[in-house]
């Protein structure tokens, strides 16, 4: 017997009203990793998350969490995943610390304090523990939703777009944190539209886009397949040599952007600068970025079945 | 371990926190109730004999404020708890339907049994009280908070908005608790309206309570307590099964 998968998504589809939010999801996420879910808006990523959490009902296929189904063993598979929801939701009645130990109460956590007060610590809410929830900030309401959600100690959690909306210092807080759960064995599923975030945390990516998958593979592989780095130079008042023309584009702001497979280029496109007499005004290599891959994977034609 | 209680816990100091509002506020509407009408009618009515309207008045006051606040309570929580996006938060525990149907269910109840008490309490000051089967009292009161509780439920789940569970409260729980012998007794009623009062359920609790004070009533108890109980137990299926589906919580 194979130890199970931290989540494992099999032909999910679910349809609201004419909209087709999920059509044959599959994907499986294994234990320790951090995995990141991306895609435009609507694209489906927050109802595949909701059917994870048992708050949306898939119309078919199947979902499980640690090997625990999310329907036959609901109660398995919910007390093995946390997920922080996107919307800043919470509940005026309480303060702080009741949220979080009624939270816990929820899971049949009864003494539960010295991990509550670990999380305020390490969310920097400790000094908010007596607060009313409605008196919070929004960053700091969000930052009790991590909280609310990490309380019972999941094996695998789900951030559905955590840092919306929120300052640098927190922004760098969680993801000290973060990277902190997931250094301890915790299975980490990130959705976010800052790609370069995902790029610095996700070792693999999934892409979907209207309820499909485009693209899912280690990050590495789809930089190194949908990304180049490349050679951006600004040139004062004169033309790009011939030679560097094919392939180079110049964007609005009036950097020339050529591509160059490796560092060794550089050289010989600095040579052509020079040969030509180009006069450089500003000058950078610019290593691969997810969002070229992201942009390139959303507007390639998908063969439809 | 279950996280019922925590549940149940959280519902009950929910209204505790407020309950000069959800506890206190009902009880004296129930005092002005009680006041305005044994001034108008006192001397002219005697729905039982050797029980005065005033003493008569009591129980049916109370039951009514423990229907109201019970239903208030278990609606009023869902509904907000939908409409803010809290309920995430109770739906993604590992709680099973019959835990969060208990929880609400229990928390109801004991705000009914709270504004119950007070408003007897409060009433003890103007009028002396029989207590002749305080057994059957006790029946009557959990029965009809229970009801009402699950009626809270079965609302806050269907509704959408806060006016569509307004609607429900005015349109469906108020006419229903003041036609059902709060005010007199159904005997006075023409033959129509005694058939009408007879077909709604919170009739029976409230007649059933007041023989527990007084040892008379319009229907015997065992009757009544028999009806009451099985509305309770078909809105209890009903609300069961509605959450079981996620129906309007689950989408």
């Amino acid at each position: 017997m194979s130890t199970p998968r931290a989540v494992e998504v099999r032909g999910v589809r679910k349809r609201y009203g004419s909209v087709q939010a999920l059509d044959g999801v599959s994907l499986e996420v294994a234990p320790g990793e951090f995995f990141g879910l991306l895609g435009p808006n609507g694209a489906g990523k927050t109802t595949l998350i909701a059917a994870l959490g048992g708050l949306a009902r898939a119309d078919s296929g199947s979902l499980c969490v640690m090997g625990h189904d999310v329907e036959r063993d609901y109660r398995a598979a919910r007390r093995a995943l946390g997920i922080v929801p996107q919307e800043v939701v919470f509940d005026p009645f309480f303060t702080v610390r009741e949220t979080l130990e009624i939270q816990s109460g929820y899971f049949g956590l009864r003494r539960n304090g010295a991990w509550i007060d670990e999380l305020l610590e390490r969310l920097a809410l400790a000094s908010k523990a007596g607060a009313n929830m409605r008196s919070l900030s929004g960053g700091m309401k969000r930052r009790v939703m991590v909280a609310q959600a990490l309380v019972h100690r999941p094996p695998v959690i789900v951030l559905d777009e955590p840092t919306a909306g929120v300052d640098v210092e927190l922004r760098q807080t969680l993801w000290s944190f973060i990277r902190m759960l997931n250094a301890a064995g915790h299975t980490i599923v990130l959705t976010t539209h800052y790609l370069e975030e995902a790029q610095q945390l996700c070792s693999r990516i999934a892409m979907l886009k209207e309820g499909r998958i485009v693209a899912l593979d280690s990050t590495a592989n789809l930089l190194a397949a949908f990304s180049e780095r490349v050679l951006r130079v600004k040139l004062e008042g004169c033309a790009l040599p011939a030679a560097l023309t094919p392939g180079a584009t110049l964007d609005a702001a009036g950097w020339w952007r050529i591509p160059i497979s490796d560092l060794g280029h550089v050289e010989a496109a600095l040579a052509s600068l020079r040969e030509a007499g180009a006069a450089i005004a500003s000058l950078e290599v610019a290593e691969p970025e997810l969002e070229q891959v992201f942009v390139k994977i959303m507007h390639r034609e998908e063969p439809r079945p | 371990m279950s996280g019922f209680p925590t549940l149940f816990y959280k519902e009950v100091l929910r209204f505790w926190k407020v309950s000069f509002q959800t506890v206190a506020a009902p009880v004296l509407a129930a005092l002005l109730y009680l006041m305005v009408f044994a001034h108008a009618l006192g001397g002219r009515v005697q729905p039982f004999p050797g029980v005065s309207y005033l003493e008569f008045l009591v129980p049916g006051l109370a039951m009514m404020a423990m229907l109201q606040n019970a239903f208030a309570n278990s609606s009023s929580s869902i509904i907000q708890s939908k409409v803010t996006g809290n309920m995430v938060f109770i739906l993604l525990p590992p709680l099973a339907p019959l835990e969060i149907f208990g929880a609400y269910l229990l928390a109801s109840v004991v705000r009914a049994l709270a504004v119950g008490v007070g408003v007897i309490a409060a009433a003890l000051a103007f009028v002396a009280l029989p207590l002749a089967h305080p057994l059957w009292a006790l029946a009557f009161a959990l029965v009809g908070a229970g009801l009402l509780g699950c009626l809270g439920i079965i609302a806050g789940i269907c509704s959408e908005k806060f006016d569509q569970l307004a609607a429900f409260q005015n349109f469906v729980v108020m006419p229903l608790t003041f036609l059902a012998g709060v005010f007199y007794s159904v005997h006075s009623l023409p033959p129509f309206w005694q058939a009408v009062t007879r077909v709604n359920p919170f009739f029976y609790v409230i007649d059933g309570f007041r023989f527990g004070f007084f040892g008379q009533s319009d229907v015997r108890p065992v009757a009544s307590l028999a009806f009451a109980t099985g509305a309770f137990g078909a809105l209890s299926w009903l609300t069961l099964h509605l959450l079981r589906r996620g129906y309007k919580l689950r989408h």
